[in-house]
């Protein structure tokens, strides 16, 4: 590996390095018992939603598939716990419209066991079988994206990959359900990663590891495959270096242009938590019922990395890691996801999805600094421009948002290579909602293509 | 001396050479434009709202000068001024019946319920992908103002509730507040069409009485009360069939408990029926908490 050392520059340019608070580092992941009621939205993906195989009242076991795949860019939904399918209804989501969802009543008595599936030897399927096998078991990107791992493994006709990128950095700060992942299931990882490469015709693997996590690479490197081609890279920490662009520029020195995939290059990066989570479902030829998030926060009692069965409602999980569901929303705030890029919610009745790597509470006095902030006008600092990633302009970008000159940002200023990572935000002393703005723009912008 | 003379003389030479190749070039590419159009685009208000469905005033007065659409269709300018343009092209104003936009949803600050408060950028828009804005209700109003902030005309205010009001003599029917909407709630609705419901809530009745107090919960009196076709129940919302609005009555609104269903008497303001809950209420609601 000393030859990628020597291409390789000093990371990536410019980012941040917000406080880690990685408080569960050293825990290792428990289980969380069934809820009652389990909600299992046909959308938790990219693509279209799910059109569901059961009728209400029919009885479902543990790992059966209750909605198949619409299409291509879409992927099927597994019943994450034996019992009845209750209803087939709109429920609340957490990105605030409600969607339609298959909801199940939990038998009292259903095990953790998974009663569905069919052993397969994939070493014997050619590699588009093995694609269709990912799709099979409902598999979408757990970093957070929630892209269907199956069409992300898909190389399209005239691209090669030569380099599978495993993407082990977990930059956001508080999470550590991959560092976890990492330490505790490195063995279903290496399977993964054996089937992306054979899905692929990657002729090599390489884990990217941030330096703050020593013994998730010495777990790796002792977990490694013999024949050579799987590599563990450790790279210096920094935010964020979990984007899969600077996570290349990171390991190899290069730039993956603008607009473009890693796949130009000739890479395919994936998630550590989704490989791993693979290796064990691919061979078992059972779908995805649950997912290990990270429960965190000063607000929370007993803050760990939970195995949480896929459709549990917030509540649930928050009362059982000591964040009593009881607490008036005025005096807390829920975030899924990270600090970072995570999303605030507004109700504890959604359910967890396969997107979601995290869940975090701030009490009222952690958050009483932050509100008292106002907004103060741009005083052209350019510590954005400093701390920007893709090399964007955020301070002249919030201020054509201001004046709603979003063909201008779009065009211009490449609004469209912004990844919504938030360092230009954290890093403003005017306090400015910078990345929101974007994020208003680059919607406005995607409904003016759309029409 | 010599060499004066003879730069001045090869100055204006050269001037009176170059005019010739402008005049010359100035007939051979010369682009014959109506002449009216320049006088039609005077007339108009020079707002560019697109309102009328063209990409501007001058895009409009070259429509109207080529036949294209009719005067009136420019919904900002009074009548009187479009029958000007009329007279000047020597052809119908015609008639376009007036349209304003229209919000589906009544659900003020003191009779919506909030889930969780909103801190961050001010603008609904910003507001609706941060898990749907903190209002219990998922298809109701955020009363951030992206749409009063959009309106060229100042055709849109905010009420006491956090609602926004449209002023019909002032709307012009562009569309903007439309677009900028992130639930969607505006719509652009001819005058003629009185009978409305104000609400888009698709939860079930006593899911959405629990979140608004003037939700529709789909309970079917407004149906019953109206001629057959004028509405219908669908996703838990009682539906208006505009296509049979000559038949829409008064009479479907008053049997209304929440005030969902409204009629317009006169343009600006709704009226509730007689039995709908009437809401003493001014301050705002507490959160609902889990």
């Amino acid at each position: 590996m000393k030859l990628l050392s020597y291409f390789r520059g000093e990371a990536f340019q410019r980012g941040v390095h917000p406080p880690s608070c990685k408080l569960t580092a050293d825990r290792p992941i428990r289980r969380l018992p069934f809820a009652p009621r389990l909600v299992v939205p046909l959308s938790q993906h990219i693509g279209k939603p799910s059109r569901p195989i059961v009728r209400v009242g029919e009885e479902v076991v543990r790992g059966q598939p209750i909605a198949e795949a619409n299409g291509w860019l879409s992927v099927p939904q597994h019943a994450p716990a034996t019992g009845v399918v209750e209803a087939i209804e709109l429920r609340p989501s957490a990105r605030g419209p409600w969607t339609e969802s298959i909801v199940i009543r939990v038998y009292e008595a259903s095990t953790q066991e998974v009663l569905w599936g069919a052993p397969q030897d994939l070493d014997a399927f050619p590699p588009q079988d093995i694609i269709l096998a990912v799709q099979r078991t409902g598999m979408v990107g757990l970093g957070g994206a929630a892209f269907p791992s199956h069409a992300k493994l898909s190389v399209p006709e005239g691209a090669s990959v030569e380099t599978l990128v495993v993407n082990g950095c977990e930059c956001e700060p508080y999470l550590t359900c991959d560092h976890r992942m990492m330490v505790e299931h490195a063995r279903d990882l290496m399977v993964g990663i054996r089937h992306a490469m054979r899905a692929t015709g990657a002729s090599r693997a390489i884990i990217g590891v941030e330096d703050n996590k020593p013994e998730a690479a010495a777990a790796m490197r002792a977990a490694l495959p013999p024949g050579g081609n799987v590599f563990v890279e450790e790279v210096p920490t920094k935010y964020p270096q979990g984007s899969e662009k600077m996570l290349i520029t990171a390991l190899f020195g290069v730039e993956v242009p603008s607009g473009k995939l890693p796949l130009s290059l000739g890479m395919i990066v994936n998630n550590v938590g989704t490989l791993a989570a693979l290796g064990r479902l691919l061979p078992a030829g059972q779908g995805l019922v649950e997912r290990v998030v990270t429960v965190t926060g000063p607000g929370v009692g007993r803050p760990g990395d939970y195995r949480v069965p896929l459709g549990t409602p917030l509540s649930f999980v928050l009362d059982y890691a000591g964040a009593p569901a009881s607490v008036a929303n005025d005096s807390r705030q829920v975030i899924l996801g990270g600090p970072m890029m995570g999303q605030a919610i507004a109700s504890l009745d959604v359910p967890v999805t396969k997107g979601v790597s995290g869940v975090l509470v701030f009490r009222g006095e952690d958050m009483a600094a932050r509100e008292g902030r106002r907004t103060y006008p741009c005083i052209k600092c350019g510590e954005c421009v400093e701390s920007c990633p893709m090399g964007l302009n955020p301070s002249m970008l919030g201020m054509l948002a201001l004046r709603r000159e979003y063909d201008a940002m779009g065009g211009q200023y490449h609004l469209g290579d912004c990844f919504e990572c938030g360092c230009c935000t954290w890093i403003c002393p005017s306090n400015i909602p910078l990345v929101q703005q974007f994020r208003v723009a680059k919607q406005i912008l995607r409904e003016k293509a759309a029409a | 001396m010599g060499s004066l003379v003879l730069s001045g003389l090869f100055m204006a030479v050269l001037g009176v050479a170059l005019a010739g190749v402008l005049a010359y070039a100035s007939r051979r590419l010369y682009v014959y434009e109506d002449p009216r159009i320049d006088e039609v685009e005077a007339l108009l208000p020079k707002s560019n709202c697109g309102a009328c469905g063209t990409a501007g005033c001058r895009n409009f007065a070259e429509k109207v000068v080529a036949g294209e659409v009719i005067p009136a269709q420019c919904t900002v300018n009074a009548p009187a001024q479009n029958s000007v343009i009329a007279d000047l092209l020597g052809v119908d104003a015609g008639s376009v019946e007036k349209r304003v936009a229209r919000l589906a949803c009544a659900g003020g600050r003191h009779v919506a319920y909030l889930r969780a408060r909103y801190a961050g950028h001010v603008s609904c828009r910003a507001a609706a992908v941060v898990s749907g804005g903190g209002k219990d209700c998922a298809w109701g109003c955020l009363g951030l103002a992206d749409c009063a902030e959009v309106c060229n005309f100042d055709a849109i205010h905010m009420d006491a509730h956090g609602l926004p009001v449209v002023g019909a003599d002032r709307c012009t029917a562009c569309n903007d507040c439309v677009e900028v909407c992130p639930k969607g709630l505006f719509s652009l609705e001819p005058i003629s069409r009185k009978l409305w419901v104000a609400c888009r809530n698709l939860a079930d009745g006593d899911t959405a009485e629990a979140s608004c107090e003037v939700a529709c919960t789909a309970c079917g009196k407004c149906v019953m009360d109206s001629k057959p076709g004028v509405m219908r129940l669908e996703n838990n919302l009682a539906v208006i069939d505009y296509a049979q609005n000559a038949r829409a009555a008064k009479a479907a609104i008053e049997r209304c408990p929440t005030g969902a269903i409204v009629w317009f008497d006169n343009p600006n303001t709704p009226v509730k029926g007689a039995e709908a809950r009437k809401i003493l209420r001014q301050n705002e609601l507490p959160l609902i908490s889990a």
